[in-house]
């Protein structure tokens, strides 16, 4: 029998980013978590469970709710040396400590040189049958706010040593979450310690005749995608973001200079939304390159609907990103 | 289920006087209703997989959004909270409105938009629930100040949980009524956990209604199983806005006999909790308050519930008949037409 049993067992999304909590609360003492529901029941999600036993009610504390104030005290914990760890039960709660966030964390660096190092975990994403309460991609108001870093992980790697990344970082970090990838995926991550750089895209597929830029659930939709039409004689690229601000714009130029096309993916509604700001990069950077339109596909500017066929409709899906892309490749 | 005896010492047997048989019956009737559909949706339709969203159901709690919903008058504003069903009901929202709005079909209030509770009818004067805790409270202050703006005499009747009055919102939308004189009733269903945040985690006081007096609002303090005692306070809470005298604050003391939502077994409730408060459910209070005082015979109660089962399963089969949306509809009433 292998003596360290847990190195080999596959590990889902959820798991990971619980392993890097976990990892990090043993390495840093000022590591703490605080969040509703997150000790006794261990989170909304079981994302902290058996933390509270391991560490302790100082540690692993259970608030009121009271959104404003969780983050709030997480900014002024953190300009006395502790590293806190917020979770917000539903990224759509997050907007109930908007101010918080965006007018005193994101500002204070460059305001008057206090940085925020603060972790703000929020489940987020449709899929589950949520309705427009608990399902929402609240990313892009946040990407918006210059001060802040945005984390979307879209795999057990990634969530692992981006969490733990975001944790070390010295300035205000938000970390979505995605619901639907919780339990879904899995996969044998490394036994050894690990980190993933913040700031980084990557390209999890290579391929030549377009690429899709994509991040969060949506990574895997452009990967069955590419799969598919790899059948088709179509050699589609894949680009997860993984942080979405910064932007590594690096990687999404080198990409689209490579294949030519471009097709922007994302879960959050499509006005406003990154693929906006993908594209305008692009265009400005590498207009000449381009051998047919950036194409966004993304979500419609409705509210997240609860019942199946109108979210089915909502959601960016596998046909929906085969058909542009074989629309855009024929182009 | 006690019949007469079981009653004694009860003081539900003191705070009924002053009710009549026919108040008592509809009392009985609402909050069985609310019960069936309820026992329904979370315990046949969810477990069935036929409801592919969050279920969040009031047991036990029934004589607060009851009790309340019927202290109002038709033309008040009601602002509930996710276990008030009842509410609904009172306003004339049928079983099978609902059961169609918990499956996604265009059954149901919002036509598959959303889910559960989260529906309103301004035609009804209930405002759809604000998923986002407390939200609702400074929006029924500003129904109150269109109330009194306009002169009507209506008042609005906002619902939350003891949870909620940590958030912001809540101290932010009294503070405000307060400060204004609204016509605002707050009524708190005090059920002793938020998800599974106990209360003395939620708050360092020792009721909800400590908080009143602070932002100048009187409050007061019911059994929120006796729902002869939660209609009283309600209807001096409503008189005392309609007097134009300000917000009035009841907290109902009650406990929450199920978990946060359908899926939550709840064990971090210890096993006390349970069995005392089981014995103190507000239907089998309010049946026996209602044989003793002789406002009905046994037979007529037992003749209600069979009809409320009947309508049920009638609901339930209407509702599964009632389609699901049309992909096409997604795109409609972002805006007004
Ligand atoms: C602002 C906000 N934060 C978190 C949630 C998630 N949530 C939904 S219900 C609930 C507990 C509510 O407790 P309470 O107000 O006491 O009402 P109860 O469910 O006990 O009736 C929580 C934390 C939410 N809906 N809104």
């Amino acid at each position: 029998m292998c003596t360290s049993a847990n190195s080999f067992m596959t590990t889902t999304y959820l798991e990971a980013i619980r392993q890097g909590l976990w990892e990090e609360l043993e390495r840093d003492p000022d590591v703490f978590l605080l969040g509703e529901d997150i000790g006794v029941y261990g989170g909304a999600f079981k994302v902290t469970a058996g933390m509270l036993e391991r560490f302790g009610e100082q540690r692993v504390v259970d608030t009121p709710i009271s959104e404003s104030a969780i983050v709030g005290a997480a900014i002024g914990a953190s300009f006395m040396g502790l590293r806190p760890v917020v979770e917000i039960q539903f990224s759509d709660f997050i907007s109930c400590a908007y101010d918080q966030i965006v007018n005193f964390a994101a500002k204070c660096r460059y305001r008057w040189g206090a940085g925020v190092p603060i972790v703000i975990r929020a489940p987020s994403g449709g899929g589950i049958h949520g309705g427009p309460f608990h399902s929402q991609n609240p990313e892009a108001a946040f990407v918006h706010t210059p001060g802040l870093k945005v984390i979307a992980p879209a795999t057990a790697y990634d969530a692992k040593g981006l969490i733990k990344s975001a944790i070390r970082d010295n300035d205000p970090v938000l970390f979505f979450e995605h619901k639907a990838l919780y339990r879904r995926i899995k996969e044998d991550l490394p036994e050894e310690a690990y980190t993933v750089p913040i700031g980084k895209a990557k390209v999890v597929r290579e391929g030549r005749h377009l690429s899709i830029v994509t991040y969060g659930a949506m990574v895997h939709v452009a990967l069955e995608a590419a799969q598919l039409l790899d059948g088709e004689g179509i050699s589609i690229e894949v680009v997860d973001l993984r942080t979405l601000l910064p932007l590594d714009e690096e990687t999404v130029l080198a990409s689209v200079k490579k294949t030519s096309k471009a097709i922007l993916l994302h879960e959050d509604t499509i006005t406003g939304g990154l693929g906006g700001e993908l594209s305008a990069r692009i265009s400005e950077r590498a207009f000449e390159y381009l051998d047919g339109p950036i194409v966004r596909i993304a979500a419609p500017d409705t509210p997240v609907p609860y019942s199946p066929p109108l979210e089915e409709a909502f959601l960016p899906n596998l046909s929906k990103v085969v058909e542009k892309a074989r629309w855009l490749h024929r182009y | 289920m006690g019949v007469g005896l079981a009653v004694a010492g009860d003081p539900a047997l003191e705070s009924a006087r002053g009710h009549g048989a026919e108040q008592a019956r509809q009392f009985f009737y609402y909050m069985s209703m609310m019960r069936e559909v309820e026992d329904r949706i979370e315990r046949k339709l969810y477990r069935q997989g036929k409801i592919v969203g969050g279920v969040y159901v009031g047991r036990g709690q029934e004589a607060i959004p009851v009790g309340a919903g019927l202290a109002a008058a038709p033309d008040d504003m009601l602002f509930p909270s996710h276990r008030d069903m009842a509410l609904y009901l009172i306003r004339g929202v049928h079983p099978r409105q609902i059961f169609a709005q918990y499956m996604g079909r265009i059954g149901g209030l919002t036509r598959g938009r959303d889910g559960n509770m989260h529906m309103g009818d301004l035609r009804l004067k209930i405002v759809a629930i604000i998923s986002a805790m407390a939200a609702s409270v400074p929006v029924a202050a500003g129904a109150a100040f269109a109330m009194k703006y306009k002169g009507t005499r209506d008042v609005a009747c906002c619902f939350f949980g003891d949870g909620a009055t940590s958030r912001g919102d809540w101290h932010e939308g009294l503070n405000l009524a307060s400060v204004q004189r609204l016509p605002l009733v707050l009524i708190c269903n005090n059920n002793q956990y938020a998800y599974s945040t106990p209360v003395e985690k939620q708050m360092a006081c020792a009721n909800v209604a400590d908080r009143g007096p602070a932002y100048g609002i009187p409050a007061e303090i019911v059994d929120g199983n006796d729902v002869f005692a939660v209609n009283s306070a309600a209807l001096r809470g409503v008189e005392h806005a309609r007097r134009g005298l300000g917000p009035y604050l009841i907290e109902c003391k009650t406990f929450r006999m199920t978990g946060h939502s359908a899926h939550d077994p709840a064990d971090y409730v210890p096993n006390h909790l349970w069995k005392t408060w089981g014995q103190r459910d507000p239907i089998d209070r309010a049946r026996d308050v209602i044989l003793a005082n002789q406002w009905a015979e046994p037979e007529e109660l037992t003749l209600i519930e069979s009809g409320i089962r009947r309508e049920v399963d009638s609901a339930i089969e209407w509702a599964e008949n009632s389609p699901y949306p049309d992909a096409s509809e997604l795109l409609e009433d972002v805006y007004e037409r």
